[in-house]
């Protein structure tokens, strides 16, 4: 089947009795011509990224501007000896977010989910559940089949890419694909993955892309925090019964609306937000002068000639 | 259709699907495309990869593909030195490339028996890719498929002998396009295929009254 709406997606799974993740499953298994096995095996490699990166994690690392790194350490030192308020679980959770967002800053692996800015959502809820609660690898691949699927259609009917619609887009993306996997996880109905799904993306409705020097650093690592707080709220709302008043793929349609009407200062081009604070702009100069240096380092070991080029195509 | 793998995915270094990883499978199809090692690359970056790159890594990501790595290579970071113990020199500079996408990069790059390429491709977001010219000829194709560059004199015939040998070879053609150096000529084919095309056939399509020269990318999973 077509991954373009949650509606249509959810009618399949009633209509063929089937749990989500298997009518995903199924149509990867069709869309590239593939087995069961090969399917569930694509997706064990993307969680096997997740958790190596996780472990791998240095607080030591830094980033190209110099302003990421070593966050998740202190988080971590925090949620074990301090008393953080949000309780040692979604500490636990915000450690992981920044964990994962800064590997991905400091050019280590990880799983683009849905894209690389936003990668540190989705481990930073499934990690610490499959720790905590020791949960089969064939659940949390099962309910990253459903965050796919709910990344697909947002994908198809509004956008991923902070550079279309903002960080709602990216952020909030990965927030819904979240919230779904971990309704998912808990064994709620296909019916509470919408809801979830829903009111994670309502939360972070209109979130602007304004990466500081245009480099995925700043604000970038923190807002996985926020993707991930905001899908265990959505995901806990909805197995409480709440749901969404506006239904998932109306709430999709608005992102894609709302990503469309965003000037382009908002949509990745580091021309207005954080980007342009005095700060922002501060080390937007910085890493001017590293362009240059970089220029010249190369420019020494090279025997080809460096020229200003100029081209008329 | 969206596949799944590219929303949970790609596994790759960051920070930037299009600004890293996408540069590296800009780097690793002119390997492939130039059919050799490198062993000198001069690299022009327009717009945003001139703009944000050295911050991205897209520097250090275009030299890890010409080195060929691929997008989830941990040493991408050190490619710079990789290549200096690998024989591989390169320059960088900025270029304007009217009306390219925004993150495009043309190259020069000539390998260890000294075949030449020059390419310009762009980085289209989420890893993916396009190449955009060809040793100045115009081309359009993405490295989404098994894909053969066929340069060719412009005469005809050509177009019925390949894609014979590859129907022969039961290779399925998914898309295909011709396009014409202005200079006068040459031609190139490019021929996307949904399977692999074997060694065998690509040592005969080389060997057919001609064709100049043939170079092929192969898909990566
Ligand atoms: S601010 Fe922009 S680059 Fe950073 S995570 Fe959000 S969408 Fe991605």
């Amino acid at each position: 089947m077509n991954l373009d709406s949650m509606k249509d997606i959810l009618a399949a799974a009633q209509r063929e009795e089937k749990p989500l993740w298997q009518i995903i499953v199924e149509t990867d298994m069709e869309n590239r011509g593939v087995t069961r096995e090969d399917s569930f095996a694509k997706m064990a490699q993307a969680w096997h990224a997740m958790l190596d990166a996780s472990n791998s994690y240095s607080g030591k690392r830094r980033s190209a501007s110099g302003l990421v790194g070593g966050q998740g350490e202190q988080m971590r030192a925090y949620a074990t000896s301090g008393d953080p308020i949000s309780g040692s679980f979604a500490a636990e959770v915000i450690t992981e977010a920044l964990c994962m967002g800064e590997s991905n800053a400091c050019m280590r692996r990880i799983v683009a989910a849905p894209t690389a800015g936003a990668c540190g959502v989705m481990p930073a809820v499934l990690i610490p559940l499959y720790r905590r609660d020791n949960i089969p690898e064939e659940k949390m691949l099962e309910a990253m089949f459903v965050a796919s699927g709910i990344g697909a259609v947002i994908a198809y009917r509004a956008c991923i890419a902070g550079a279309s619609g903002g960080c709602q887009a990216e952020i909030g993306s990965a927030s819904a694909m979240a919230a779904g996997a971990l309704v998912t996880l808990r064994g709620g109905t296909p019916e509470q993955v919408c809801h979830a799904v829903a009111m994670a993306l309502k939360n972070l409705l209109g979130l602007v892309c304004d990466p500081i020097a245009g480099l995925v650093e700043v604000p970038c690592v923190k807002r996985n925090v926020i993707g991930a707080m905001n899908a265990m709220a959505a995901a806990d709302m909805a197995l409480a019964g709440i749901e969404s008043r506006i239904p998932v793929d109306e709430v999709i349609d608005a992102m894609g609306d709302v990503g469309r009407r965003l000037p382009v200062e908002f949509r990745e081009t580091a021309l207005g937000g954080l980007a342009v604070t005095p700060t922002g702009k501060a080390v937007k100069e910085k890493m001017l002068g590293k362009r240059n240096k970089n220029r010249t380092l190369t420019i020494k070991d090279a025997r080809w000639k460096l020229q200003r080029t100029s081209s008329s195509h | 259709m969206i596949d799944i793998f590219d929303i949970m995915g790609p596994i790759m270094v960051g920070p930037s699907s299009s600004h890293t990883a996408g540069a590296v499978r800009i780097g690793r199809m002119a390997r492939a495309l130039l059919g050799e090692t490198p062993v000198r690359a001069a690299l022009h970056l327009y717009g945003s990869f001139a703009e944000t790159g050295v911050g991205h890594g897209t520097d250090k990501a275009l030299i890890a593909g010409l080195l060929g790595m691929a997008p989830d290579d941990l040493s991408i970071p050190l490619s710079f030195s990789i290549a200096e113990d690998r024989g591989l020199t390169f320059t960088f500079s900025e270029i304007d490339l009217r009306d390219a996408h925004p993150n495009s990069v043309q190259m020069e790059v000539v390998g260890e028996e000294g075949s030449r390429l020059s390419m310009q491709a762009c980085s289209v977001g989420g890893g993916r890719i396009r190449v955009n010219k060809i040793d100045g000829v115009d081309v359009n194709f993405t490295g989404d498929y098994h894909t053969l560059i066929v340069h060719n004199r412009d005469d005809r015939g050509h177009v019925a002998d390949v894609t014979y040998a590859l129907s022969q070879a039961k290779v399925n053609v998914a898309n295909m396009s011709l396009h014409r150096d202005a200079k006068g000529g040459s031609a190139i084919m490019i021929i996307e295929t949904d399977e692999p095309i074997p060694p065998l056939i690509l040592d005969l399509l080389r060997r057919l009254p001609g064709i100049l020269h043939i170079t092929y990318y192969e898909k990566e999973d």
